[in-house]
Protein backbone atom coordinates (compact mmCIF):
# COMPACT_ATOMS: atom_id res chain seq x y z
CA UNK A 1 0.00 0.00 0.00
CA UNK A 2 1.20 3.49 -0.75
CA UNK A 3 2.76 5.33 2.15
CA UNK A 4 0.90 8.15 3.82
CA UNK A 5 2.15 11.67 3.69
CA UNK A 6 1.11 15.13 4.70
CA UNK A 7 2.02 18.67 3.78
CA UNK A 8 2.14 22.04 5.49
CA UNK A 9 1.47 25.08 3.32
CA UNK A 10 2.83 28.49 4.26
CA UNK A 11 -0.27 30.23 2.92
CA UNK A 12 0.98 33.78 3.43
CA UNK A 13 3.91 33.15 1.06
CA UNK A 14 1.79 31.38 -1.56
CA UNK A 15 1.16 33.40 -4.74
CA UNK A 16 -1.52 31.10 -6.12
CA UNK A 17 0.42 30.24 -9.27
CA UNK A 18 -1.17 26.74 -9.38
CA UNK A 19 2.00 25.03 -10.62
CA UNK A 20 1.79 22.53 -7.73
CA UNK A 21 -1.78 21.52 -8.55
CA UNK A 22 -0.91 19.63 -11.72
CA UNK A 23 2.27 18.22 -10.16
CA UNK A 24 0.28 16.25 -7.56
CA UNK A 25 -0.49 12.69 -8.73
CA UNK A 26 -3.34 12.39 -6.22
CA UNK A 27 -5.22 15.66 -6.80
CA UNK A 28 -4.62 16.68 -3.21
CA UNK A 29 -4.34 20.39 -3.96
CA UNK A 30 -6.72 23.15 -5.01
CA UNK A 31 -6.89 26.92 -4.70
CA UNK A 32 -8.78 28.34 -1.74
CA UNK A 33 -11.77 30.59 -2.40
CA UNK A 34 -10.29 32.96 0.24
CA UNK A 35 -7.26 35.15 -0.32
CA UNK A 36 -4.18 35.68 1.88
CA UNK A 37 -2.89 39.06 3.12
CA UNK A 38 -1.28 39.75 -0.24
CA UNK A 39 -4.58 39.08 -1.99
CA UNK A 40 -3.65 35.79 -3.58
CA UNK A 41 -5.84 32.69 -3.57
CA UNK A 42 -3.59 30.11 -1.95
CA UNK A 43 -3.10 26.37 -2.24
CA UNK A 44 -5.00 24.14 0.18
CA UNK A 45 -5.34 20.41 0.76
CA UNK A 46 -8.68 19.05 -0.38
CA UNK A 47 -8.32 15.36 0.48
CA UNK A 48 -6.25 12.97 2.60
CA UNK A 49 -4.60 11.11 -0.28
CA UNK A 50 -1.14 12.63 0.08
CA UNK A 51 1.69 10.11 -0.19
CA UNK A 52 4.46 12.57 0.63
CA UNK A 53 6.02 12.29 -2.83
CA UNK A 54 7.34 15.90 -2.65
CA UNK A 55 6.30 16.73 -6.24
CA UNK A 56 4.32 19.81 -5.20
CA UNK A 57 7.11 21.14 -3.00
CA UNK A 58 9.85 20.81 -5.60
CA UNK A 59 7.96 22.67 -8.33
CA UNK A 60 6.98 25.53 -6.01
CA UNK A 61 8.98 28.63 -6.94
CA UNK A 62 8.36 30.12 -3.50
CA UNK A 63 9.16 27.05 -1.40
CA UNK A 64 5.90 27.30 0.53
CA UNK A 65 5.29 23.56 0.94
CA UNK A 66 6.90 21.34 3.57
CA UNK A 67 6.38 17.60 3.13
CA UNK A 68 6.19 14.74 5.63
CA UNK A 69 6.05 11.01 4.91
CA UNK A 70 5.53 8.13 7.33
CA UNK A 71 8.68 6.10 7.86
CA UNK B 1 -6.03 10.19 8.36
CA UNK B 2 -5.81 8.82 11.85
CA UNK B 3 -2.16 9.41 12.62
CA UNK B 4 -0.47 12.82 12.75
CA UNK B 5 2.50 12.60 10.40
CA UNK B 6 3.73 16.13 10.95
CA UNK B 7 6.76 15.47 13.12
CA UNK B 8 10.45 16.03 12.53
CA UNK B 9 11.31 12.36 11.93
CA UNK B 10 8.88 12.25 9.00
CA UNK B 11 10.19 15.38 7.29
CA UNK B 12 11.07 14.73 3.62
CA UNK B 13 11.13 18.23 2.16
CA UNK B 14 11.56 21.72 3.51
CA UNK B 15 12.90 24.99 2.17
CA UNK B 16 16.69 24.93 2.13
CA UNK B 17 18.47 26.84 4.88
CA UNK B 18 20.61 28.40 2.13
CA UNK B 19 17.52 30.37 1.06
CA UNK B 20 16.91 33.37 3.31
CA UNK B 21 13.42 33.99 4.68
CA UNK B 22 12.80 36.97 2.42
CA UNK B 23 9.70 36.66 0.28
CA UNK B 24 10.81 36.38 -3.37
CA UNK B 25 9.80 39.41 -5.41
CA UNK B 26 9.25 37.28 -8.54
CA UNK B 27 5.85 37.11 -10.20
CA UNK B 28 3.63 34.11 -9.35
CA UNK B 29 4.87 30.93 -11.04
CA UNK B 30 8.12 32.44 -12.34
CA UNK B 31 10.86 29.83 -12.83
CA UNK B 32 13.49 32.09 -11.24
CA UNK B 33 12.25 31.05 -7.79
CA UNK B 34 12.53 27.35 -8.55
CA UNK B 35 15.97 27.81 -10.11
CA UNK B 36 17.13 29.68 -6.98
CA UNK B 37 15.69 27.02 -4.73
CA UNK B 38 17.45 24.06 -6.35
CA UNK B 39 20.77 25.89 -6.53
CA UNK B 40 20.43 26.63 -2.80
CA UNK B 41 19.60 22.97 -2.13
CA UNK B 42 22.71 21.85 -4.01
CA UNK B 43 24.93 24.27 -2.06
CA UNK B 44 23.43 22.90 1.15
CA UNK B 45 23.84 19.25 0.13
CA UNK B 46 27.47 19.80 -0.86
CA UNK B 47 28.09 21.61 2.44
CA UNK B 48 29.81 24.53 0.71
CA UNK B 49 27.85 27.51 2.05
CA UNK B 50 30.96 29.19 3.44
CA UNK B 51 33.00 28.50 0.32
CA UNK B 52 30.49 29.70 -2.27
CA UNK B 53 30.42 33.14 -3.87
CA UNK B 54 27.61 34.07 -6.24
CA UNK B 55 27.44 36.88 -8.76
CA UNK B 56 24.02 38.45 -9.41
CA UNK B 57 23.05 39.97 -12.77
CA UNK B 58 20.88 42.83 -13.90
CA UNK B 59 17.39 41.64 -14.79
CA UNK B 60 14.57 40.27 -12.67
CA UNK B 61 17.12 38.28 -10.68
CA UNK B 62 19.08 41.43 -9.80
CA UNK B 63 18.07 40.90 -6.17
CA UNK B 64 19.34 37.30 -6.06
CA UNK B 65 21.74 38.38 -3.31
CA UNK B 66 18.76 38.85 -0.98
CA UNK B 67 17.75 35.24 -1.35
CA UNK B 68 20.94 33.18 -1.19
CA UNK B 69 22.56 33.02 2.21
CA UNK B 70 26.06 32.92 0.71
CA UNK B 71 28.50 35.68 -0.17
CA UNK B 72 27.22 37.51 -3.23
CA UNK B 73 28.44 40.29 -5.49
CA UNK B 74 26.30 42.34 -7.85
CA UNK B 75 27.72 42.84 -11.34
CA UNK B 76 27.01 45.54 -13.90
CA UNK B 77 24.60 44.40 -16.64
CA UNK B 78 26.11 41.44 -18.51
CA UNK B 79 29.42 41.55 -16.68
CA UNK B 80 28.83 38.71 -14.23
CA UNK B 81 31.26 36.26 -15.93
CA UNK B 82 34.01 38.91 -15.85
CA UNK B 83 33.34 39.67 -12.18
CA UNK B 84 33.25 35.93 -11.41
CA UNK B 85 36.57 35.51 -13.25
CA UNK B 86 38.17 38.07 -10.96
CA UNK B 87 36.73 36.48 -7.83
CA UNK B 88 37.77 32.97 -8.84
CA UNK B 89 41.29 34.00 -9.77
CA UNK B 90 41.84 35.76 -6.45
CA UNK B 91 40.16 32.96 -4.47
CA UNK B 92 40.60 29.80 -6.56
CA UNK B 93 39.53 27.56 -3.66
CA UNK B 94 36.02 29.08 -3.60
CA UNK B 95 33.02 27.81 -5.56
CA UNK B 96 31.98 30.70 -7.81
CA UNK B 97 28.75 30.94 -9.80
CA UNK B 98 26.96 33.54 -11.87
CA UNK B 99 23.18 33.61 -12.23
CA UNK B 100 22.02 35.43 -15.36
CA UNK B 101 19.01 35.98 -17.58
CA UNK B 102 19.13 35.83 -21.37
CA UNK B 103 19.11 39.61 -21.82
CA UNK B 104 22.02 39.85 -19.43
CA UNK B 105 24.00 36.88 -20.73
CA UNK B 106 23.13 36.81 -24.43
CA UNK B 107 22.72 40.50 -25.30
CA UNK B 108 24.70 43.08 -23.35
CA UNK B 109 26.97 40.40 -21.83
CA UNK B 110 27.69 38.30 -24.93
CA UNK B 111 31.37 39.22 -24.97
CA UNK B 112 31.88 38.46 -21.29
CA UNK B 113 30.04 35.15 -21.61
CA UNK B 114 31.94 33.94 -24.64
CA UNK B 115 35.36 35.02 -23.45
CA UNK B 116 34.95 33.64 -19.94
CA UNK B 117 33.90 30.31 -21.48
CA UNK B 118 36.70 30.49 -24.03
CA UNK B 119 39.28 31.12 -21.33
CA UNK B 120 37.80 28.17 -19.50
CA UNK B 121 37.30 30.00 -16.24
CA UNK B 122 36.54 27.52 -13.47
CA UNK B 123 33.14 28.95 -12.67
CA UNK B 124 29.52 27.85 -12.97
CA UNK B 125 27.32 29.96 -15.21
CA UNK B 126 23.59 29.49 -14.57
CA UNK B 127 21.68 30.86 -17.55
CA UNK B 128 17.94 31.35 -17.13
CA UNK B 129 16.48 31.68 -20.62
CA UNK B 130 12.91 32.96 -20.79
CA UNK B 131 13.26 34.43 -24.27
CA UNK B 132 12.48 37.97 -23.18
CA UNK B 133 13.63 40.94 -21.09
CA UNK B 134 11.44 40.33 -18.06
CA UNK B 135 12.45 43.14 -15.75
CA UNK B 136 12.10 46.01 -18.18
CA UNK B 137 8.69 45.07 -19.55
CA UNK B 138 9.00 42.31 -22.11
CA UNK B 139 11.26 43.66 -24.85
CA UNK B 140 12.67 41.28 -27.46
CA UNK B 141 15.81 39.42 -26.40
CA UNK B 142 18.36 37.75 -28.69
CA UNK B 143 16.70 34.50 -27.56
CA UNK B 144 13.12 35.53 -28.45
CA UNK B 145 11.61 32.87 -30.71
CA UNK B 146 10.85 33.43 -34.38
CA UNK B 147 7.38 34.92 -34.64
CA UNK B 148 7.19 35.53 -30.90
CA UNK B 149 5.56 38.80 -29.92
CA UNK B 150 7.25 41.13 -27.47
CA UNK B 151 6.85 44.82 -26.70
CA UNK B 152 9.55 45.62 -29.28
CA UNK B 153 8.46 42.98 -31.81
CA UNK B 154 4.69 43.50 -31.67
CA UNK B 155 4.18 41.68 -34.98
CA UNK B 156 6.43 38.81 -33.95
CA UNK B 157 10.17 38.34 -34.38
CA UNK B 158 11.07 38.51 -38.04
CA UNK B 159 14.32 36.79 -39.09
CA UNK B 160 14.97 39.19 -41.93
CA UNK B 161 15.21 42.27 -39.76
CA UNK B 162 15.92 40.78 -36.34
CA UNK B 163 17.95 37.65 -37.02
CA UNK B 164 17.36 34.24 -35.50
CA UNK B 165 17.22 33.40 -31.81
CA UNK B 166 20.74 32.75 -30.56
CA UNK B 167 21.55 29.38 -29.00
CA UNK B 168 24.18 30.48 -26.52
CA UNK B 169 24.45 27.08 -24.94
CA UNK B 170 25.31 25.27 -28.20
CA UNK B 171 27.67 28.14 -28.99
CA UNK B 172 29.69 27.93 -25.77
CA UNK B 173 29.73 24.12 -25.99
CA UNK B 174 31.99 24.46 -29.04
CA UNK B 175 34.63 26.34 -27.08
CA UNK B 176 37.45 24.18 -25.70
CA UNK B 177 37.22 26.11 -22.41
CA UNK B 178 33.85 24.64 -21.42
CA UNK B 179 33.81 21.36 -19.51
CA UNK B 180 30.14 20.60 -18.92
CA UNK B 181 27.28 22.21 -20.84
CA UNK B 182 23.65 21.25 -20.42
CA UNK B 183 20.12 22.56 -20.95
CA UNK B 184 17.42 21.90 -18.36
CA UNK B 185 14.01 23.15 -17.19
CA UNK B 186 12.28 23.52 -13.80
CA UNK B 187 8.55 23.52 -14.53
CA UNK B 188 7.73 19.88 -13.68
CA UNK B 189 8.92 17.56 -10.92
CA UNK B 190 11.05 15.34 -13.22
CA UNK B 191 12.69 18.40 -14.79
CA UNK B 192 13.40 19.92 -11.39
CA UNK B 193 15.11 16.71 -10.27
CA UNK B 194 17.25 16.57 -13.43
CA UNK B 195 18.15 20.25 -13.31
CA UNK B 196 19.19 19.91 -9.70
CA UNK B 197 21.46 16.97 -10.56
CA UNK B 198 23.01 19.04 -13.34
CA UNK B 199 23.73 21.94 -10.97
CA UNK B 200 25.23 19.55 -8.46
CA UNK B 201 27.54 17.99 -11.04
CA UNK B 202 28.54 21.42 -12.29
CA UNK B 203 29.57 22.58 -8.82
CA UNK B 204 31.35 19.31 -8.09
CA UNK B 205 33.32 19.63 -11.33
CA UNK B 206 34.58 23.03 -10.19
CA UNK B 207 36.95 21.22 -7.86
CA UNK B 208 38.64 19.58 -10.86
CA UNK B 209 39.71 22.90 -12.42
CA UNK B 210 38.82 21.65 -15.88
CA UNK B 211 36.92 24.65 -17.20
CA UNK B 212 33.61 26.43 -17.29
CA UNK B 213 30.37 24.63 -16.47
CA UNK B 214 27.33 26.14 -18.17
CA UNK B 215 23.80 25.20 -17.15
CA UNK B 216 20.94 26.72 -19.13
CA UNK B 217 17.48 26.59 -17.60
CA UNK B 218 14.74 27.22 -20.15
CA UNK B 219 12.12 29.10 -18.19
CA UNK B 220 8.93 31.11 -18.37
CA UNK B 221 7.92 34.73 -17.95
CA UNK B 222 4.18 34.52 -17.35
CA UNK B 223 3.85 38.28 -16.87
CA UNK B 224 5.46 39.37 -20.12
CA UNK B 225 4.29 36.38 -22.14
CA UNK B 226 0.88 37.51 -20.88
CA UNK B 227 -0.25 34.07 -19.76
CA UNK B 228 -1.10 32.37 -16.50
CA UNK B 229 1.86 30.47 -15.00
CA UNK B 230 0.35 27.11 -15.98
CA UNK B 231 -0.35 28.30 -19.56
CA UNK B 232 3.16 29.71 -19.79
CA UNK B 233 4.66 26.34 -18.86
CA UNK B 234 2.57 24.63 -21.54
CA UNK B 235 3.56 27.28 -24.08
CA UNK B 236 7.18 26.78 -23.10
CA UNK B 237 6.96 23.03 -23.74
CA UNK B 238 5.27 23.53 -27.10
CA UNK B 239 7.35 26.43 -28.38
CA UNK B 240 10.60 26.89 -26.46
CA UNK B 241 11.66 23.23 -26.15
CA UNK B 242 11.62 22.45 -29.90
CA UNK B 243 14.06 25.32 -30.49
CA UNK B 244 15.96 24.91 -27.21
CA UNK B 245 15.91 21.12 -26.72
CA UNK B 246 16.60 19.88 -23.21
CA UNK B 247 19.55 17.62 -22.45
CA UNK B 248 23.31 17.51 -22.12
CA UNK B 249 25.22 19.26 -24.88
CA UNK B 250 28.78 18.67 -23.73
CA UNK B 251 29.83 16.06 -21.23
CA UNK B 252 33.25 15.73 -19.63
CA UNK B 253 35.50 13.57 -21.84
CA UNK B 254 35.65 10.44 -19.67
CA UNK B 255 31.91 10.45 -19.05
CA UNK B 256 31.36 10.41 -22.80
CA UNK B 257 33.36 7.21 -23.08
CA UNK B 258 31.36 5.37 -20.42
C1 LIG C 1 23.67 49.17 -18.99
C2 LIG C 1 22.22 48.84 -18.89
N1 LIG C 1 21.49 48.73 -20.02
C3 LIG C 1 20.19 48.43 -19.96
C4 LIG C 1 19.58 48.23 -18.76
C5 LIG C 1 18.09 47.90 -18.71
N2 LIG C 1 17.84 46.50 -18.40
C6 LIG C 1 17.62 46.09 -17.15
S1 LIG C 1 17.27 44.46 -17.04
C7 LIG C 1 17.39 44.28 -18.73
C8 LIG C 1 17.17 42.96 -19.41
C9 LIG C 1 16.87 41.83 -18.48
O1 LIG C 1 16.49 40.70 -19.17
P1 LIG C 1 17.01 39.24 -18.81
O2 LIG C 1 18.46 39.24 -18.60
O3 LIG C 1 16.47 38.32 -19.86
O4 LIG C 1 16.39 38.92 -17.39
P2 LIG C 1 14.89 38.66 -16.90
O5 LIG C 1 14.46 39.99 -16.36
O6 LIG C 1 14.08 38.20 -18.08
O7 LIG C 1 15.04 37.62 -15.86
C10 LIG C 1 17.72 45.49 -19.33
C11 LIG C 1 17.88 45.68 -20.77
C12 LIG C 1 20.37 48.35 -17.59
N3 LIG C 1 19.86 48.14 -16.38
N4 LIG C 1 21.68 48.66 -17.69
S1 LIG D 1 3.51 15.51 -1.52
FE1 LIG D 1 2.88 14.54 -3.48
S2 LIG D 1 0.92 13.52 -2.99
FE2 LIG D 1 1.32 14.99 -1.31
S3 LIG D 1 0.23 16.88 -1.93
FE3 LIG D 1 2.37 17.08 -2.65
S4 LIG D 1 2.31 16.30 -4.76
FE4 LIG D 1 0.41 15.58 -3.77
S1 LIG E 1 8.72 39.67 -15.16
FE1 LIG E 1 8.93 37.57 -15.92
S2 LIG E 1 11.03 36.92 -15.43
FE2 LIG E 1 10.51 38.72 -14.18
S3 LIG E 1 9.77 37.92 -12.21
FE3 LIG E 1 7.98 38.33 -13.53
S4 LIG E 1 7.60 36.37 -14.57
FE4 LIG E 1 9.69 36.26 -13.73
Amino acid sequence: MAKHGDIVIDIERCKGCEVCLAACPHSVLALSPEVNKKGYHYTVKVNEDCTGCTNCAIVCPDAVITVYREK
Amino acid sequence: MAENLIKPENLVYKKSGIMTDRVLHYCPGCGHGTAHRILAEVIEELGIQNETIGVAPVGCSVLAYYYFDVDMQEAAHGRAPAVATGIKRVMPEKYVFTYQGDGDLAAIGTAETIHACNRGENILIVFVNNGIYGMTGGQMAPTTLIGMKSSTSPFGRDIKTMGSPIKMTELVAQLPGTYYVTRQAVHKPANVRKAKKALKKALEYQKLNKGTCFVEIVSNCPSNWKMTPVQSNEWMEENMFPYYPLGDIKLPQDENKK
